[in-house]
Parts: structure tokens; sequence; C-alpha cells
């Protein structure tokens, strides 16, 4: 066993409760909007396909939401009881964005309470589309401002520290500090990326496994042109949060690219391994690269590691997950455009199929965009360490003094194996047990969906 | 009014808010589970599921609301409390998780479980157990502080009077509560049997809850005779809810006009949760942090309480909406309106 550590378990157990809040918390950002493009159609085509898609993707969405209301809640309180000194010193300064956070997660909640149980109450189909767009608002706007809570750790900016006093907050400049614009955007469209491949790959795995009904093509085709769409604007954005980098966290984006020298004409370093001497081994080399992700100028100068304070590096570990995430991203595009230019294909020439190849390749899209949200994040979060927050408070001053840490963090990796499993396990039977064939001859038998 | 005045104000308002709501939620799993082992499970489940399914989400988000206001009023209190309460804190959090994502996945997904059900039922009892502790460190006398480290003293809370009379008190005021709101759900239902059936679970725990709260008098006067003290200033907005209490029980008991008589236990708690936080001013963790100390950016506090008010012009309507929907539709209530 380790020595007892509370800085290093509460590292541990934040890291833990957060990476398993995102995997729900995403879905619960970009499901929605896939549910109301899904309803939309089915309204406006008057094509019951949609509309069905909608419903079973809303039904699958209240599991996955409870289980992000929960663990959000979890880190809510996390953050007080792991975190005191750190929010005692910040607590004021974030606390506008997270009451705003919870606001816009009450009105989310409230207006989706209502969606799922008036499926059939109004007449006008319109009426019920029409409360999908608060759960919109509410879920995206609290990915917003819980974002510039995280924004504000990285850039902060607007108070005076006194000892162990903030003082002098202005609001607004401390929440719309540098690091605001480019994260929050990324963050939104990254989730609604992820939330369009993860219901993709439910589609392609019921075409592979033999499914004939159209019901699964449409399903497929919707969400891979939602997929294209919103991964072209998260590589934007993420192309406008490295040049944020290279301004305002040089030292971030230095150590995810192992860039050492300060120099101009910096290249971009992919993969590999580096020794203890900072000699970076089978890496693809790209040159101008990183001056051109840094600056937009190929002759641009990029700081470099060694300018930095040795005790205020990030760790070089981060340079795989900054490259798990870009490669995903990039794989994730040329997916879609391969899906759609074949898809195209086929329907110029009858009977053929989409490749079985493909919708393999389409079945890992989901996991994989989950798993670049992940490395993004960690590549974000480790990115600024040693700081809490930067430029003003270390990670090892902001920890609870508390003892017993460690059981706690071992109680809480049951209380997520036990949601996890528990999850997992519902939603299959929640599907397997109703599939759409059996829900549309039903709806048909009751005279349609709209009469 | 000072802004931490108005600041300690919204944020107890909250925590009213979320001791009603939460405290219907929390009963109304225990009656669940009690009346399924009890086999009247058929007579008031489906009075239950038709209420929790809306709002089920929504009680969660009272409680992070009194938090967070807190930790942007009061920033000292996250020090002392997040440090002292790592592990009742994190076992709340643990039944709250497991209580919130369980009852969907019973509900939404899979078929009746006894396992849920006794999770769901037994989770909503420990959990008022488990906040009310913060409730008694703020009285005092349980924290120590030495150095940069403040510890809670676990043995002195759990030999303590006062710790156990105020568990007491927010188990059965939860099943008291929850009992009341169920009668006039029931009763507007149109649905008889139910309505009997917890109309007396409320008059069977309207004596106790009103015992407890005697007994937390007393375990407060020996604990810390300058709240007591200030409390018997305050002494009529006791008698005022001992009132409320009183007609609430004469109507339940009578039958007659149950909405009127949820009113006054929500009076009845209002008035007596008011005048104890009142008389606990100007502390917040006695004697450690005051409201005075705490509030260091005045420009903070507009801007907290400016985004307070914006949130309650968006959140009224919408939950006026919600009870509209499914409080107060007869078709819904009686369980007339398809899913």
């Amino acid at each position: 066993m380790m020595n007892y550590d509370p800085v290093f378990y509460s590292r541990i157990l934040t890291g833990l409760t957060l990476g398993f809040h995102i995997i729900f918390a995403t879905i619960g950002v970009g499901l929605p909007v896939m549910i109301a493009i899904a309803e939309f159609l089915g309204i406006k085509r008057k094509d019951p396909h949609y509309t069905l898609l909608a419903r079973r993707w809303a039904r699958g969405f209240v599991i996955t939401v409870a289980v992000g209301v929960v663990t959000g809640t979890s880190i809510g309180l996390q953050l007080n009881l792991l975190w005191p000194s750190f929010m005692q010193i910040a607590g004021q300064a974030i606390s506008l964005p997270l009451f705003m956070e919870t606001f816009a997660f009450f009105f989310e909640a409230i207006f989706l309470g209502i969606y799922l149980y008036t499926w059939d109450r109004w007449k006008n189909p319109w009426t019920h589309f029409a409360i999908s767009i608060p759960i919109i608002i509410g879920s995206t706007l609290s990915a917003f401002f819980i974002t510039i809570v995280n924004a504000f750790m990285n850039t902060p900016q607007g108070f005076k520290l006194s000892g162990r006093t903030i003082i002098d907050i202005d609001p607004m400049v401390a929440m719309f500090n540098p690091a605001t614009p480019t994260k929050t955007a990324h963050v939104i469209s990254s989730a609604y990326m992820t939330s369009a491949f993860v219901l993709a790959t439910i589609a392609a795995l019921a075409l592979l496994a033999g499914k004939k009904h159209v019901y699964y093509q449409k399903a497929l085709k919707l969400t891979m042109i939602c997929g294209l769409i919103f991964s072209l604007s998260t590589a934007f954005i993420g192309d406008l949060s490295g040049k944020f980098l290279a301004e305002y966290q040089p030292e971030k984006l230095a150590a995810a690219e192992w860039h050492f020298e300060t120099t101009a004409q910096a290249p971009l370093v992919f993969a590999g391994y580096i020794d203890k001497e900072h000699n970076v081994h089978y890496g693809l080399k790209l040159p101008y690269a990183l001056s051109i992700l840094a600056f937009a100028d190929p002759n641009a100068v990029v700081k470099g590691l060694n300018d930095i304070p040795v005790d205020e590096r990030p760790p070089l570990y981060i340079h795989y997950f900054f490259d798990a995430m870009v490669a995903i991203g990039s794989l994730m595009i040329v997916l879609c455009i391969a899906y759609l230019y074949l898809n195209r294909k086929k329907r110029r020439q009858q009977g053929k199929e989409v490749p079985r190849w493909l919708l393999r390749f389409i079945t890992f899209s989901g996991p994989l965009a989950m798993l670049a949200i992940e490395s993004g994040w960690i590549f974000a979060e480790a990115g600024r360490q040693p700081w809490i927050l930067r430029g003003y408070m270390k990670t090892a001053h902001g920890a609870t003094t508390a003892t017993n840490v460690d059981w706690m963090l071992l109680m809480f990796s049951i209380l997520y194996i036990i949601l996890g499993f528990g999850a997992w396990t519902v939603l299959r039977r929640m599907f397997k047990t109703n599939t759409p064939e059996e829900e549309l001859a039903l709806r048909a038998d009751q005279g349609g969906e709209h009469q | 009014m000072s802004i931490e005045v108005i600041g300690i104000t919204v944020l107890w308002v909250f925590l009213y808010g979320y001791l009603i709501v939460a405290s219907i939620d929390f009963g109304a799993g225990f009656f669940s589970y009690y009346t399924m082992i009890t086999g009247r499970k058929n007579m008031v489940h489906g009075i239950i599921e038709r209420y929790l399914s809306p709002v089920w989400e929504v009680t969660n988000v009272f409680l992070i609301f009194f938090m967070i206001g807190m930790v942007g009023f009061f920033p000292d209190t996250a020090y002392y409390l997040g440090t002292t309460l790592l592990i009742p804190g994190s076992i709340a959090i643990v039944l709250i998780a497991i209580r919130g994502s369980y009852y969907a996945f019973s509900t939404y997904g899979s078929k009746e479980s006894h396992l849920y059900k006794l999770l769901y039922g037994g989770s909503g009892l420990l959990i008022p157990a488990s906040l009310s502790i913060v409730l008694t460190i703020s009285e005092g006398g349980y924290i120590e502080e030495s150095g940069n480290n403040v510890t809670l003293l676990f043995y002195k809370l759990f030999t303590s009077s006062y710790a156990w009379s105020v568990v007491v008190l927010s188990l059965v005021s939860v099943l008291y509560i929850s009992a009341a709101f169920l009668t006039y759900y029931a009763h507007k239902a149109k649905d008889t049997k139910a309505t009997e059936i917890l109309r007396r679970f409320a008059i069977g725990w309207s004596g106790p809850t009103i015992l407890a709260s005697l007994f937390v008098f007393f375990a407060i006067q020996r604990h810390n005779p300058v709240h007591f003290d200030n409390m018997l200033k305050l002494s009529w907005m006791f008698v005022v809810s001992l009132i409320c209490f009183i007609i609430a029980t004469y109507l339940i008991w009578n039958r007659k006009r149950l909405g009127v008589a949820f009113l006054f236990v929500m009076l009845q708690f209002a008035f007596a949760f008011f005048g104890y936080g009142a008389a606990h001013l100007p502390y917040i963790i006695y004697p450690m942090v005051s409201i005075h100390e705490s509030v260091t950016s005045p420009e903070m506090g507009i801007a907290l309480i400016g985004a307070f008010i914006a949130g309650l012009c968006l959140l009224i309507p919408s939950l006026i909406l919600l009870m509209r929907l499914f409080l107060f539709d007869a078709n819904y209530v009686q369980g007339l309106q398809k899913k």
C-alpha cells in the first residue's frame, strides 16, 4: 500500500468521478439535440420512422440522465469535501457560473419531465416538439457555464488575492476570461459530435446483426450526417484552442508537443516516445506544423518548455492524450466522408448495400469518440498541473487535510462500477425486449403516429 | 438589508424548499416499500409513481443550489464543513446516487424488483439522517481546530443527545410531511383506499413529529444555551408553528380540505425552520463562521442575487407549468392520461 497522501488520493478521486461523469454528461448535452432533430424530421416529413427514433432515443436518454445527475451531484459536493482550501479561496469567484449552471440544469430537468410524459398529449405534434427546445437550451447552457468554471481555473482573472481571501472580484471579467470562448465551444461541439457517433454505433450494430428495416438505414444516415457536421466544427474550434494555448498557456502546448527549445518554424511531433534526455524516438515530425497550429504562420516562434521553470512544467505524458484526441477526431471526419460517398454510390446502383467493413468501422465510432472526449479532458486537466488556479494556487495547497480519502476512493470506485453496470444492463434490456419493428407494427395498428 | 442577510435568507429559502420536496420524495420511497412488504402495494403504488415520475430530477437541484450559494456567499463554510464532513458527506452522496439512479433504472428500464425498492425505501430514510449532521455541526462544539487542520470530533458527535434528537426529528418529519402530501394527492385522484391508508400514516406520524421537536428544544438548551436564548426571543414563531400543526392535524383527522391541511403542514415547518435559522444568526457555524466576516466582494454578492432573481423569473413559470401538467391535471392525477 502506498503512503497516505491526501493530495494524491483527492486527485485520483476527483479524476475518477469526473471521468465517469463526463461519459454521461457528454451524452446529456448532445443527445437532446439529436432527439429534437429526429422529432423535427418526423413531423416535417410525416415519417413515423424518425418519430420513433426520437422516442426510443429519449427513453434511453432518461437512464443516462439519471446517472449524469447523480454523478454531477457527487462532483458538486466533492469539490467542497476534497478541495476545501481551494473552495475557500476561489469559491466566490466561481460561484456565479456554478449557480447559473444549476439554474440551467433546473430548467432542463423541469422540461425533460414534461417532455417524457406528454408524447401523445397534444393534438398538434409541434407543441410537443417545442418542449425539446428548452431542454436543449438548458443542457447546452449548463455545459457552457460549467466549462466557464474550468476556463477560469486555467486563466484566472478579475480578482485580487490577499492572504487566504480573494477580494475585489469582478464577476464578468472572471467569467469571460481568455479561455472561455474556445473551451466552451469545443466542449459543446464535441459533445454533440460524440452523441451523434454513439447513436451511429447503435444503428450500425443493428444493421450488422442483419436487420433490414429501412428504420436503421435512416438512423445511420441521419447520425452520420450530423456526425460529420459536428466533427468538422469540433476540429475547427480545436485549431482555435491551439492558438489560444500558444498565447496564454504555452507550457501546456509545449508539453503536449514535447517542444523544448523556443524556436521558429517549430515542427509538430506525432506519437513516439521520449527518453530521460528529452530525445524523441520514432515520432512522426511534421515540419512547420506546430508554428502553423500555434500562430497560423510557418515562421512563428513557439515557446519551448526549457523557458518554463522546472516546478511549473506539466507532465510530459499529456502528449499521448493530445495525439489520441486529434487522431480520433481526424479519423471520424474521414469515416463520415467515406460513408456518405459509398452511401450515395449505393443509391445510384440499386441493390448495393453499404459494405460490411465500413459498418464495422462505424460501430467503433461511438466508443472512440468517447475515448477522444476522455483524452482531451485528461490533456486539458493534467496539462495545467501543477496549478489548480494557474499562476495563483498549486494543486497541493488546495486539497483536504482530512484522513480517510483513500477509503472514500474505494467506496466511490465500487459505486461507479455498480452504476455503470446497472446503466448498461438496463439500457440493453430496454432495447432488446422491445424492438423498433414491433413498435412500428403496434403503432400502425393503432392508426399511425399522428391522427 | 445587507447583502449577507439577503444571502443567508435566499439560502435558507432553498434549504426549506429542499426540506419539503425531498421529504415528500424520501417518504414516498419508504411508503412505497413499506406497503409492498405489507401486501398493500396496489393500493398506493400508482399514486406515488404518478407523482414522482416527472419530478424526481428536480429535487436534487434544490440541494445543489443551497450548497453552491453557501460557498459563494460564505466561502469559509467550505473550508470548515468540507474538511470535517468528508465521511458523512461522501456517504450521503453515495446514498443519493443509489437512490436517484435506481429509481430511474427500476421505473423506466426493468421489471419490479424487491432489491431496488429496498434500496430506494431505505436510502430515503438514511439520507435525511446523514444530511442532518450538517445542522448538528453548525451548533458548534463538534469541530476542533488546531493550526492548519480542522477535525470532526466523531466520538462527541455520536454520544451527543442533541445530535440524535436532530436525527430522530429529521426521520419522523420526513414521514409526516410526505404522508400529509400524499393524502392530499390521493384524495385528488379520487382514490379512497389510498387516501385512507396515507391518512392513517399522516395521523400516526404527527405525534412523533411534535414530540421530537420538543426534544430538540431541550437538547439545544443543554448544548448551546446562547442559541436557545435567541430562540426564546423568537418564541412567537414556534407558537405559530404549533398552531399550524394543530389546524393541519384537525383537518386531516376530519378528512376536510386536505390541500389546505398540507398548506398548514408547510407553514408549520416554515415557522419552525425560519425561527430556528433566525435564532442561529449571526453565526453559520458557531462560533467559527459568522455571516459578517464572509462576503469579501460585494460585487459578487450583488451578481449572485441578480442571477438568483433572473433564475427565479425563469424557474417559477416553468415549475407552475410542471405542476399544472402533472399535479393539478385531473386526468393525469387519476391515471387516465396515456403515457
